[in-house]
């Protein structure tokens, strides 16, 4: 398989773009560039469960609302700031993906994802119900207050903007990290075949287990920046659909991080672009994606080979094994 | 010193009795044979030593502790490694990757660290790098160590599942059919591969239907049909055996 090569250079003008961007960007534009932000950080997210560890999840929307909502009840009934409860809100997310994920995780494949949406329903079903009198039912929380960030509070789209980002960035770092490390290959492995996996000595289990908790948090942290953005929350924001979204982004990316950000691009931009074309712009949207499949099943850029430095080769071949 | 031992040990698939009663011995340092004609349950004592099936009875210890029913990566921790029959790599990662599945387990390197690469991590990372890499000289696959596993011709891939293997540091390492697919040459040159695991210190316990191999290298025999142990000992003891010649003639074409 050809990979187009991703590195250094790459990235960085893909951040000198992205710093760039907002500054030619009207309100609109830059409304439509933080949203993309938010799914490119979910999408991140779920790139860990879906992409590196093949784990057919569709119900990610659900983790990303227990961190929105966890944020907007800590802020509005205790009034904790916004981005101090973020980690909270993360391991809340966490902790519930854990709990969900239990039980369900030796299922395969379709099984698994049948589950996975029936999760993403449960959610959104029980706001909508004020579980505990806490989640405001129908008409979600309204009145989060706005983020401070070392005492410079974020109100503007252009801060949120740099905020967003800044987030993605460092996700993008620190997964990076991880995909190129013992743990990334770990759910490699388990992507490729869990019984090989298994029988070469990896826990599954707890690795399936533990790739569902990173990503959950990962979408709770999210949620976290998207009530700060929104101020409301609702639970329609967390439908099924969001869900949808935010697997195929990482479905179209093939499952590199350079990919997931080109597909949330695409995936979120596009619909907007095409908006001049009103009613048919579902319609050409769909028709691209269909296309995409088809040329390239593969996704946009699958990731390219771990590369590893290797010592030299012993001068005398090893004893024991005639040449 | 029995490093493996296998007790009345039975399964059942269904109303199926797959093993019945099976007890043997695998002594450290050597190199024991499991064969018997297709459908006798070679694979299946295999699945059993490593956790893939839970046995209905009997006792199986390695190293003196029971190992039955305990899950295969614990297996692994413990000392046994293994290859499949039917091969089994991760075909599109690269060939060292693989090697680096088996080491996995004697790495210790947790989230946190990982997605930071500290110190530790780089330093383990590194190790079992080398290590691995010694382990793709030790089978002759060290110059394509970038490759994709898949791309390998049949008989590489045997051997790069047995770098694999042995990455993990076993002190048991079970081969299931590690000739199939293999030519005349490559086969003789595993026959060396093999000594040359056993005289690692490494104990090694084979399936192969390929008997040439068998009674060149094996110290012991297994012989099971029907799930039940026929005869046991020296191959040249094994191979006069009433109950094995009719056990493979007719049963089999196999040339002893």
């Amino acid at each position: 398989m050809k990979n187009i090569p991703c590195n250094t250079a790459v990235y960085g003008a893909a951040g000198l773009f992205l710093c760039a961007l907002p500054f030619f960007c009207n309100a609109y534009w830059l409304d439509v560039c933080v949203s993309i932000g938010l799914y490119a950080l979910l999408a991140l997210s779920l790139n860990v469960i879906l992409g590196q560890a093949g784990i057919f999840h569709m119900g990610h929307a659900a983790f990303f609302a227990v961190g929105a909502y966890t944020t907007a009840i800590l802020n509005t009934v205790c009034h904790w700031p916004v981005l101090w409860v973020m980690p909270l809100s993360g391991a809340a997310a966490a902790i519930f993906a854990l709990v969900v994920a239990r039980p369900i995780i030796h299922l395969r494949g379709d099984y698994l994802l049948i589950v996975t949406i029936g999760i993403v329903e449960i959610v959104r079903i029980a706001l909508i119900n004020d579980v505990f009198g806490l989640t405001g039912g129908a008409n979600g929380i309204f009145g989060i207050s706005r983020p401070m960030f070392f005492g410079f509070k974020i109100v503007k789209s252009m801060q949120f903007y740099f905020l967003v980002w800044g987030m993605v960035g460092l996700s993008l770092l620190l997964f990076y990290g991880l995909w190129h490390s013992r743990f990334g290959r770990a759910l490699n492995y388990i992507k490729e075949d869990d019984v090989a996996a298994e029988g070469c000595g990896i826990n599954v289990t707890h690795y399936k287990l533990a790739a569902f908790v990173l990503g959950a948090f990962w979408a709770g942290m999210a949620g976290t920046l998207y009530a700060a953005k929104m101020t409301t929350i609702a639970p329609e924001s967390f439908n099924f659909m969001e869900s949808v979204i935010i697997f195929a982004v990482v479905i179209l990316s093939g499952g590199s991080q350079l990919g997931v950000l080109i597909s949330a691009f695409l995936f979120i931009g596009l619909p907007e672009v095409l908006r001049e074309f009103s009613n048919a712009r579902m319609l050409i949207f769909g028709l691209a994606m269909m296309v995409m499949m088809v040329w390239r099943p593969q996704g946009l850029l699958p990731p390219r080979q771990r590369r590893y430095k290797v010592p030299a080769p012993p001068d005398a071949a090893r004893e024991g094994r005639p040449a | 010193m029995t490093l493996l031992r296998l007790e009345e040990m039975s399964k059942m698939f269904g109303g199926l009795i797959a093993l019945n009663d099976l007890t043997f011995d695998v002594e450290a340092g050597s190199i024991v044979g499991l064969i018997g004609p297709n459908g006798a349950g070679k694979t299946t004592v295999f699945n059993c030593i490593t956790g893939n099936y839970t046995p209905e009875s009997g006792r199986i210890f390695f190293d003196g502790k029971s190992i039955a029913g305990l899950r295969p990566h614990k297996v692994v921790e413990l000392g046994i490694a293994r290859t499949f029959q039917t091969i089994r790599l991760f075909g599109r990662l690269s060939v060292l990757e693989n090697v680096l599945a088996g080491r996995h387990c004697r790495t210790r390197a947790g989230l946190l660290s990982c997605m930071l690469h500290t110190p530790a991590q780089r330093a383990e990372e590194k190790a079992a790098v080398a290590r691995c890499m010694e382990e793709l000289h030790f089978v002759g696959l060290a110059d394509r160590y970038t490759e994709a596993a898949g791309g390998l011709s049949y008989g590489n891939q045997r051997l790069l599942e047995i770098a694999r293997a042995l990455a993990s540091d076993p002190r048991l390492v079970i081969l299931d059919e590690p000739a199939g697919g293999m030519n005349d040459q490559e086969t003789a040159a595993l026959v060396d591969t093999i000594r040359a695991i056993r005289d690692r210190g490494v104990t090694v316990l084979l399936i192969e239907h390929d008997m040439r191999l068998v009674m060149k290298i094996c110290e012991k025999l297994v012989v099971l049909e029907h799930g039940t142990m026929i005869a046991q000992g020296k191959p040249e003891d094994v191979r006069q055996d009433p109950a094995v010649i009719e056990a493979y003639l007719g049963a089999d074409d196999e040339k002893w």
